[in-house]
């Protein structure tokens, strides 16, 4: 690395044409010296990430195990994924993980983080617990509920059992596996609300919640008039990243239920998973991928349109 | 945008006057109380658990504190699976990627920051467009991609996608452009060079926003387990967050052994957590990505 900036020697008669080509090398090594330290980097980002996602493009229109050569049968992977049932049951169960997990999840953080944010004693130690879930792997996570949610001798139905209610299923019932794997998402990930909506509550201009006070506001009042609003464009933000994470729920599912039982927790990255991965349908499923992106940026996209409808500015 | 600042959570900021209640401490303890223990509580059972024989977990009703500390089931996860070996590879995938995060984050932070060359404006925004591609999307070409290049079944393919990244470039780029120009014009003026600025007086300054980053890619690349489980079918190279599962699958009755083999694997994050909490709290705000 030996570009710098030049200290130009100051003569008094230099050649204008020298001077053009004294500002070429320049820019020329300071286009060299940019890319020393940007390239290795964007290069990889790009060519990990841009790269792949329009190849997934070309991999959606063929027919592929990876043995056999591919062969292009154009769009009809997309034909098979909307004519697929299992497609339409991955989507229900994502969409029913989403809707439960996003707004739960938003409304909890915000509730941690107004407690939080009370001068009241152990405080840290609230926080310290609230958050240490967020550092186990989902794969600890997974293997966790499992014993806590097993039906036999785990604590969940133990707590049941002191307080009068029958012992349940839990994971091992198609009708509440997913209810389960929301709750254990939620204990997983509330830490990440919580801090978001803690640094927004941090932000609020102190003067402005005194002035209320001084209008004579109580402190409901103050919460649904002052808080609220000022917390306006974290929620929209917040809001829009949950339920991009909650739309490719997998993790959780593989460490626990493996989309069971019956299928009942197979979400869409779940479905992509066992087509490409245990049944070396390529094409097929990174056209179910696509199909999920899509969907994703229709949803996100719609949502950035309502908040600033509602003139929230989020974005 | 909130995601990409590194927050740090001072003290308490509430503005409203303490309520005297008829309670003789804050109500907010009610709430938080119970939520405080349901957090905390499952991972104090983890540990408590992996203490005990099968017996005693299977014992009726069931029991939380064991009778005697008993190391059956650590012995077990180590002895009847290859977890040292998983251990080894995570460190290893942990460190390469930090390491090489720091490196490659800072630099190309920097270049965007503060450099300028021709493409950069293309560079940098095709960077921030990566953001919006998600690790799903992903999963087939960059599969099919590895096993081209060899890289399949081979602990490489664990840690190449956390060596750098674009929220990294991202949160160092926002560091870089808030510090004060005049000490790096002043270093030009003596006579360093672009990449002397850099390492002797942009980077020592840079010490928080490099924790923050280190936490992240630390948090990202020990519990990943989407590409070291699609992408490494070889025991000999699986993490421990892919051993942990794959043993799962065998023993799914065997807790003792799982919830010895579920401490080793996070005991070493919650530790880190515990000691530099800060840099943790700051590092979420970021990577609400896990599930």
């Amino acid at each position: 690395m030996s570009v710098s900036v030049d200290v130009v020697s100051p003569s008094l008669t230099v050649d204008p044409s020298d001077r053009k080509r004294q500002r070429r090398t320049q820019k020329r090594r300071a286009n060299i010296t940019g890319w020393t330290f940007v390239g290795l980097s964007t290069f990889m980002v790009i060519g990990l990430s841009i790269f792949p996602a329009a190849w997934a493009l070309l991999i959606s229109r063929r027919k592929w195990n990876l043995l056999s050569p591919p062969k292009d049968i154009g769009w009809k992977n997309y034909n098979t994924m909307v004519h697929d049932p299992d497609v339409w049951a991955a989507l229900r169960h994502t969409l029913f993980f989403t809707a439960l997990f996003v707004p739960i999840s938003i409304l909890l953080g915000m509730l941690i983080a107004v407690a939080l944010n009370q001068r009241i004693k152990l405080v840290g130690f609230y926080r310290t617990a609230i958050f240490i879930p967020f550092v186990a792997s989902a794969a600890a996570t997974g293997i966790l509920a499992g014993f806590v949610f097993e039906p036999n001798y785990g604590s969940a139905n133990d707590l049941l059992r002191r307080l009068g209610i029958p012992t349940q299923p839990f994971l091992e019932s198609p009708t509440q596996a997913m209810l389960v794997i929301v709750f254990i998402a939620l204990w997983g990930q509330v830490g990440f609300t919580v801090v978001v909506y803690l640094a927004a509550l941090q932000d609020i201009p102190k003067d402005v919640v005194e002035a209320a006070i001084v209008d004579g506001a109580n402190r409901r009042q103050v919460f649904r008039y002052v808080t609220i609003p000022e917390l306006a464009p974290v929620t929209v933000f917040t809001a829009v990243w949950q339920t991009i994470t909650a739309l490719q729920l997998f993790d959780l599912v593989y460490t626990t239920t493996r989309g069971g039982p019956i299928g009942s927790t197979t979400t869409l990255v779940y479905y992509v998973y066992q087509v490409a991965f245990q049944q070396s349908r390529f094409g097929f499923g990174a056209a179910v991928s696509y199909g999920l992106f899509a969907l994703t940026m229709i949803v996100t996209l719609f949502m950035i349109w309502y908040s600033r409808r509602t003139k929230i500015e989020a974005f | 945008m909130s995601l990409l600042r590194a927050v740090e959570i001072e003290e308490p900021t509430s503005a409203l006057p303490k309520k005297k209640g008829w309670l003789p401490f804050s109500g907010w303890h009610l709430l938080l109380m119970p939520i405080a223990l349901l957090f905390a509580l499952p991972l104090v059972q983890m540990v408590l658990t992996s203490f005990m024989t099968d017996a005693e977990i299977n014992s009726f009703p069931p029991k939380f504190i064991p009778t005697s500390i008993n190391l059956g089931g650590y012995q077990q996860f180590l002895t009847e699976s290859l977890a040292p070996r998983w251990m080894l590879n995570t460190v290893l995938v942990a460190t390469i990627s930090v390491v090489a995060h720091l490196i490659l984050c800072s630099t190309a932070g920097y270049g965007y920051a503060r450099l300028k060359f021709r493409g950069r404006n293309f560079g940098f925004f095709a960077i921030v467009a990566t953001i919006m591609i998600p690790t799903q999307l992903l999963m087939i070409p960059t599969y099919v991609m590895f096993s081209k290049l060899g890289v399949v079944d081979t602990l490489a393919a664990a840690f190449i996608p956390w060596l750098t990244s674009a929220f990294g470039i991202f949160l160092m780029r926002q560091f870089f452009l808030s510090l004060p120009k005049e000490l790096e014009e002043a270093g030009m003026i003596d006579g360093l060079t672009s990449f002397g600025v850099f390492r002797r007086i942009v980077l020592p300054l840079a010490k928080p926003a490099l924790a923050t980053l280190a936490v992240f890619t630390l948090l990202n690349s020990w519990n990943d387990l989407v590409w070291p489980l699609i992408a490494i079918s070889n025991q000999d190279n699986f993490t421990i967050q892919v051993g942990l599962t794959t043993f799962q699958g065998t023993r799914r009755t065997q807790w003792s052994a799982l919830m010895a083999g579920n401490v080793i694997a996070t005991l070493p994050l919650i530790v880190g957590f515990l000691i530099a909490q800060k840099q943790f709290v700051a590092t979420m705000t970021f990577s609400g990505l896990k599930g």
